[in-house]
């Protein structure tokens, strides 16, 4: 037991003393309230045995908090990053600064301006991603909702594969990497392999899970055998990733006869997504394995003896080790899995949205995933929709510049502050005045014991 | 050196939200006194001190030193007002020396911002003199003993003029001979007019060095007693209820001998020895406690047990079947049932549902799963049978395990080891942190198993336990077996046994203690 732990201990339930119910003591006795029972003696705290490893506790409970947060915090997160969003569309709008030169004269000219710009640019996000209330048909109108669930398809998937290896309690950086690889061996697959409609298919999707299974399979084998930390070993193989296909689109066999552009060859009829709606949508059957793979990573986390593994390992591998349940093979097969799904979103990628391997295959997507699942608090359905809602943001915020003049980049400014949101939940608590998890429902936390000493 | 100081504590009310921790407590802490703070885990001793030390500001109520009310912002107030506390986890840099850990945050400077430590050493020679501490300043914290280390700890306070001792559940990390140490200190402490709050849940050591005894129980104050009161009268009102202490186990019928460990041999990562050619054999309807001071090799012994060991060579033997090299999910399979000794670490996964807790290593086993998918109804299932079964107290199978006290935690535990048939039934600190009503029924449950005729192997570092349940005990000391002995062996013997001596010079000294009749070891016996 080293001596700065207690340190640490105390520091911390100073720090929160006044405002939580955090303290071993407190934690029992809320239990006690709960259970209202008047001739049951005051249940204990562990006195000792809590504090044996208070420092991997920690860590633990930190990172889970973190990926697998409340849902309204996720919810206000959002709205917050919205309204951030918007000030800044209104700072950098040309009327407000034109208005404020006179702001102390007639304030409601700037206001007004502030709030014209700002729910135009929103508006205008809204029609390019859900419905365009000025189509002239109504295939025009839905048309943005089909674009949206297109750019969410890959999304979706590579989050799901972030969500499973956050659930297993790692830090899978490295979906990036998993869709191009995924890509590659899908395309290649696709372009240079002439099978008949539907096998064909078949095999560029099985390639896909395949070629991001090894590389998601690579990071898990490493740490698992000589525990070599995931976040390098796959922010090292994205590396790798592209690299490896910016070299293969040198070569002859993945380039189109009689050209040396980077680009391959078209994939075959055979082996593409089918459209969904028909030629006028580019939205594709694609879109439907990432239902069943939400579906699927739904099952087997919550149904399956695996799943039961993985989360038992995320959650406290030493009970895991001690219940007999191998830590080190969780590690590789939730990698694999993680890997897969990546892969499928490179598939959705090569077979569907793009029809072609380049080295911009996988856009951002492997790192738009991390903010995805931790929006979705890393469960499927959550993930699922916070796909739907970034494919809404990328495919309306073209719309919105095009016809308010705000730039893109401010939905990546809107991106990037609600990972900011959720990963400071007593920030959003403060602004919103939520109460602190386990005192306004007299539930206690349930990770986050310090250790009473009693 | 001072006069003493009168510290008083009026109608300390300390609410978390909805929840009254402490309910208008009052309490009188006289100059020349160990006043001691008795009450079960939970039952707000800690919040209480943690409100007169500074770190929680109380909801209602007045803290009176010499009569006069004062507010603490945090321990620097408290410090200056003359209240030191003594942690149950000592606030030491392990790799500092005494005097640099008794500086830290007081530090005296030369010119040129230099550290001075030479006054500091002076005034620790002093004390330790004074005190017979027996603390050299310039030795390194992490090569003392925990025991020297807690006088470290005693040395900050008085340093820093702390009239008011207030020493956290000291004596859980001790040996019984260092206990002892620490009881005479207090007294001395205590002739020196130093008023001393003393928080324990172990009424032999209350009783042994109080002057007065305050009850806590669930926030209040339920009354004084004095230190002659008995050991029956205390815990009842620790409990609010009567409570056997003793348990009535019938004798043993020791079948034959199952279980066996031969010249069983664990190195920690390090290298180190931390278990060193241990040999015994548990019989089929026996209990074996292992007694010894925390951090002796038990841990490892269990685990090397249950195959979570990695450099382990010797041989453990299950009904002629070889168990070292296995892996854990197929000891556990051979029928080995585990409680390890920290139930949040080890034994639940606690964002876990209680049902979910209930099945920790079977989940992949019929009948409640086939295949990959598993079986929702029969785990429900499962889980209501042994909820009633234990009484564990949970609002819903469902519920996160993490949110239930520790006892009902320890209840989910123990029900999913005793769930099934068992070959052999290890239990590491079975009752750790568990409240008397809990302690008496998993002693009971434990005895159950052993009386089916499963050999059974706790270990604990509570003596009292200890004697509670063994029919034999082992004594274990830095990895090394200090003998086997009957279950009546006397404390004082088992204590030297604790501190490094084998069995026959431990009977022999304990012999010669008695016929002087300077009982050294355990004196309040």
């Amino acid at each position: 037991m080293s001596a700065d732990e207690p340190g640490r201990q105390t520091r911390k339930r100073h720090e929160r003393g006044s405002k939580s119910a955090v303290d071993g003591d407190e934690q029992r006795l809320v239990a006690a309230a709960e259970l209202g029972d008047g001739t049951q003696p005051p249940p204990a705290v562990p006195a000792t045995g809590e504090s044996l490893h208070p420092e991997l506790r920690e860590q633990q409970s930190v990172m889970q908090r973190i990926v697998t947060g409340n849902a309204l915090v996720s919810v206000l997160a959002v709205v917050l990053a919205l309204i951030a969003g918007g000030i800044l569309i209104a700072l950098t709008n040309e009327e407000v600064a034109r208005t404020s030169s006179y702001f102390f004269a007639r304030p409601q000219d700037m206001l007004g301006a502030a709030w014209t710009a700002a729910s135009e640019a929103y508006i205008a996000l809204f029609q390019g991603s859900v419905f365009n209330s000025d189509g002239s048909t109504f295939a025009r109108m839905i048309y943005p909702l089909t674009q949206t669930l297109t750019v969410a398809t890959p999304l979706i998937c590579a989050a799901l594969g972030v969500a499973l290896a956050f659930r297993a309690g790692l830090f899978n950086i490295g979906a990036q990497g998993q869709i191009i690889i995924g890509a590659t061996l899908a395309a290649w697959v696709g372009f240079s392999w002439h099978l008949p409609v539907g096998l064909h298919l078949l095999l560029v999707i099985l390639a896909g899970i395949v070629g991001g299974a090894l590389w998601g399979g690579l990071v898990g084998l490493l740490k698992a055998k000589t525990g070599a930390h995931e976040v390098i070993v796959s922010i090292m193989l994205n590396y790798v990733a592209i690299n490896l296909v910016l070299y293969l689109l040198t070569i002859p066999a993945f380039q189109r006869p009689g050209s040396t552009n980077p680009i391959s060859p078209q994939l075959d009829e055979t082996a593409m997504y089918p459209p969904l709606f028909g030629d006028t949508f580019r939205l594709h059957w694609g879109f439907i394995v990432a239902i069943l793979a939400t579906f699927f990573a739904w099952w087997l986390l919550n149904r399956s003896t695996i799943g039961f593994e993985l989360r038992a390992v995320g959650s406290n591998p030493h009970a895991a080790r001690t219940a007999g349940i191998s830590v080190t093979k969780g590690y590789v097969i939730v990698m694999v899995l993680a890997g897969a799904l990546a892969g499928l979103a490179g598939t959705a990628q090569v077979a569907g949205t793009e029809q072609v391997l380049t080295a911009g295959v996988a856009a951002s997507f492997g790192f738009d995933a991390i903010t995805v699942a931790l929006l979705g608090r890393s469960t499927p359905w959550g993930t699922f929709a916070a796909g739907v809602l970034f494919g809404a943001f990328r495919a309306g915020g073209v719309t919105m510049q095009t016809n308010t003049g705000t730039a893109i980049d401010i939905v990546l400014v809107v991106q990037s502050l609600i990972v900011l949101f959720i990963a400071a939940p007593p920030l959003v608590r403060t602004i919103f005045r939520l109460p602190e998890p386990g005192q306004l429902t007299a539930k206690p936390r349930k990770t986050a014991s310090t250790g009473g000493a009693a | 050196m001072g006069w003493g100081l009168k510290l008083e504590l009026k109608g300390i009310t300390k609410r978390f939200g909805s929840l009254v921790a402490n309910d208008h407590i009052d309490l009188l802490v006289q100059p020349g006194q160990v006043h001691s703070l008795l009450g079960e885990n939970g039952a707000g001793k800690s919040t209480l001190m943690n409100v007169l030390y500074g770190l929680y500001e109380p909801s209602e109520g007045q803290i009176l030193v010499d009569d006069k009310p004062v507010t603490f912002d945090g321990p620097g107030d408290a410090m200056a007002a003359g209240i030191g506390m003594v942690h149950q986890h000592f606030m030491l840099v392990p790799v500092f020396t005494v005097a640099e850990n008794v500086a830290l945050g007081n530090e005296a400077t030369k010119a040129g911002g230099m550290l001075n430590l030479d006054d500091t050493r002076a005034r620790i020679r002093e004390i330790s003199d004074q005190y017979g501490f027996e603390v050299d300043p310039d030795a390194v914290i992490e090569d003392l003993p925990v025991g020297v280390q807690q006088r470290v700890e005693i040395i900050k306070a008085l340093l820093r003029d702390a009239e008011v001792l207030i020493l956290d559940e000291p004596t859980a990390v001790l040996t019984p001979k260092e206990t002892d140490e620490l009881l005479g200190i207090m007294g001395q402490l205590k002739a020196d007019g130093k008023a001393i709050v003393f928080i324990s849940h172990k009424l032999r050591e209350v009783k042994a060095v109080s002057d007065i005894i305050t009850v806590i129980r669930r926030g209040k104050v339920v009354g004084d007693a004095p230190a002659s009161a008995s050991t029956t009268e205390l815990a009842e009102m620790m409990v609010g209820r009567a409570v056997s202490l003793t348990l009535n186990k019938e004798a043993a019928q020791p079948g034959e001998e199952t279980f066996t460990v031969s010249d069983l041999t664990v190195l920690s990562p390090t290298g180190q020895r931390v278990v060193d050619g241990i040999s015994f054999g548990i019989a089929r309807g026996e209990i074996m406690a292992v007694a010894g001071v925390q951090g002796n090799g038990q841990t490892e012994l269990t685990e090397a047990i249950l195959g979570l060991q990695d450099h382990v060579s010797g041989s453990i033997r299950l009904e002629g079947r070889e168990l070292v090299g296995k892996r854990v999910k197929d000891i556990i399979g051979a029928g080995v049932g585990f409680v390890p000794e920290d139930r949040s670490v080890e034994g639940l996964v606690g964002t876990f549902s209680v049902a979910e807790n209930l099945i920790l290593n079977r989940y992949d086993r019929p009948p409640f799963a086939r295949g990959l998918a598993m079986k929702p109804g029969l785990i429900a299932k499962n889980a209501e049978q042994y909820i009633a079964e234990f009484d564990v107290r949970t609002q819903s199978a469902e519920a996160a395990a993490g949110t239930l006290s520790g006892g009902n935690q320890q209840k989910v535990v123990m029900a999913r080891e005793l769930s099934r048939p068992l070959k052999l039934f290890i239990a590491s600190q079975p009752t750790r942190g568990v409240d008397v009503g809990s302690i008496e029924f998993l002693h009971k449950r434990i005895v159950a198993e052993r009386d089916v005729g499963t050999p059974v192997l706790i270990v604990s570092t509570e003596l009292d336990e200890v004697l509670e349940l063994a029919d034999r005990i082992a004594v274990l000391y830095q990895g090394r077996l200090m003998g086997i002995v009957p279950a009546g062996t006397s404390r004082g013997e088992l204590g030297l046994m604790m501190a490094g001596m084998n069995a026959e010079e431990a009977q022999a000294q304990q012999a010669q203690a008695e016929a002087q009749q300077t009982d050294v070891e355990g004196g309040e016996e």
